[in-house]
């Protein structure tokens, strides 16, 4: 069973769907002992880092999501849901993260060329880092296949850890993982075949 | 880099797509399930529905078979039709849609855009705007183009984007039926004083509108077109087959 976790934060109906979808149970829940419960776990998250930050803690869901990932049960966070897993954001003001993966979430404007639109919103194509193994949830997906993308900041300070760039104008960290700890920048649960081919594999770490 | 997205538009009203189509290999051509989920597996970047009932039962049946398509098709689905409240939003963001497309309802009400903006963020508000040359000048109407609002549509688009809206849908209602080709003049004009994804809409005819399109004005981000794809005029593989062939980035 799946937990995906609520805590307020953004659309969970796509994402319950989808893995409905491809034959796995998941439930929509902020219950602790129900997420401990899971041998899976899904953190989604829209909108701004801090905000989502402060309300995971105030449901006290930080520590129950950190808790069972240093237990080794495989952790996938999604969009901001991703974001949190690192150590900070520099969304309006500095935010400390889940620290579940090095690295620090930064905005993109400003680093993406002046003419690059942000946010990016749209499909784009993942490409795997060279020097590292392929990412366990990459196994039946190739390089150069799409994925659906809406964010203004991503993941940065993080190369020992990136599994998927992609590129606009610059590199954009798409993925990255630390054990058990994975994290999507973008969503699978909009990414048509290949996001579901990512979220089976997911449900098979 | 991003791909251009190729959008097909469908209206429904009553549970039923209008105008129907006519695909050989479909066969319920008005179900909204089956051509979402046909259009989904052969291209389709994303899907916009407009809700055309008046009525409040058709409303419900719009919600649920909203509900139904989200539930098995999983590329971004855009919706808008009597988008007129953020109570509206609520509603069709909770039967799986992932953007609103606000048009009338954000003339009638300047605080709709902001509000809808502040509570489910800028990515989540589509401004779709009917533009109609009247004296030489862009002009916002109102009511499917019925109406004239009298509105410059330059600085009615600039404010609905600093109030928030995060991407706009372009209508020429010049060019839309016509079939020759979008109206890249004003496609232009939109492009040049707006940061926001801007989507192309009224005019496709053929696949070279869609060249012509990127090619011309490479500021456009995706392309909406509705009754070409519907009656297998155009086919959303062959289009982009022949766009990829002319070096446009797309999704195959």
């Amino acid at each position: 069973m799946i937990a995906i976790i609520d805590y307020g934060v953004g659309n969970l109906f796509s994402l319950k769907s989808s893995f409905a979808y491809i034959g796995e149970e998941a439930i929509v829940t902020g219950d602790r002992k129900k997420i401990a419960e899971c041998d899976r776990i899904i953190l989604p998250g829209v909108g701004a880092f801090g905000d989502a930050a402060n309300k995971l803690r105030a449901a006290e869901l930080d520590q129950v999501v950190i808790q069972e990932s240093k237990k080794g049960k495989p952790l996938l966070g999604i969009c901001l849901g991703m974001q949190l897993l690192f150590d900070k954001g520099l969304e309006y003001g500095e935010h400390a993260g889940l620290g579940l993966i090095p690295g620090a979430v930064v905005p993109m404007r400003g680093v993406v060329p002046a003419e690059y639109k942000v946010p990016h919103i749209g499909w784009n194509a993942l490409y795997f880092p060279e020097d590292k193994p392929r990412s366990a949830l990459y196994k039946n997906v190739r390089e150069g296949d799409h994925v659906y993308f809406v964010h203004s900041y991503y993941a940065d300070r993080c190369d020992p850890w990136v599994s998927a760039v992609t590129e606009y104008g610059t590199k954009i960290t798409a993925s990255a993982e630390n054990g058990n700890v994975f994290g999507t920048q973008f969503h699978p649960e909009k990414s048509g075949a290949v996001g579901l081919k990512i979220l089976k594999a997911f449900c098979e770490v | 880099m991003i791909t251009k997205r190729i959008i097909p538009c469908l209206d429904v009203r009553d549970g039923r797509v209008v105008k129907g189509v006519n695909f050989l290999d479909v066969n319920d051509v008005s179900s909204p399930i089956t051509l979402a989920k046909y259009y989904s597996e052969n291209g389709a970047d994303e899907l916009v529905f407009y809700d055309i009932t008046a009525s409040f039962e058709g409303r419900q049946l719009f919600t649920n078979i909203l509900t139904e398509v989200a539930s098995q098709i999983f590329i971004p689905l855009t919706v808008g039709g009597g988008i007129n409240t953020v109570d509206d939003f609520d509603r069709v963001l909770k039967c799986g849609a992932d953007k609103v497309s606000v048009n009338s309802g954000a003339i009638r009400d300047p605080g709709l855009i902001p509000a809808a903006a502040k509570k489910y963020g800028d990515q989540c508000v589509v401004l779709s705007v009917d533009v109609r040359r009247v004296d030489g000048k862009f002009t916002v109407f109102a009511k499917g183009g019925r109406e004239n609002t009298g509105i410059d549509a330059l600085e009615w688009i600039r404010q609905g984007v600093e109030n928030g809206a995060g991407e706009i849908v372009l209508n020429s209602i010049d060019t839309d039926g016509v079939k020759e080709g979008f109206d890249l003049e004003m496609l232009a004009a939109v492009c040049d004083i707006v940061d926001v994804p801007v989507i192309a809409s009224g005019g496709a005819g053929c696949i070279e509108d869609f060249t012509r399109l990127f090619t011309q004005v490479p500021k456009v981000d995706a392309g909406l077109a509705a009754s070409i794809f519907h009656f297998g005029e155009v086919s959303i593989h062959d289009l982009k087959e022949k766009l990829l062939g002319d070096g446009i980035n797309v999704r195959l």
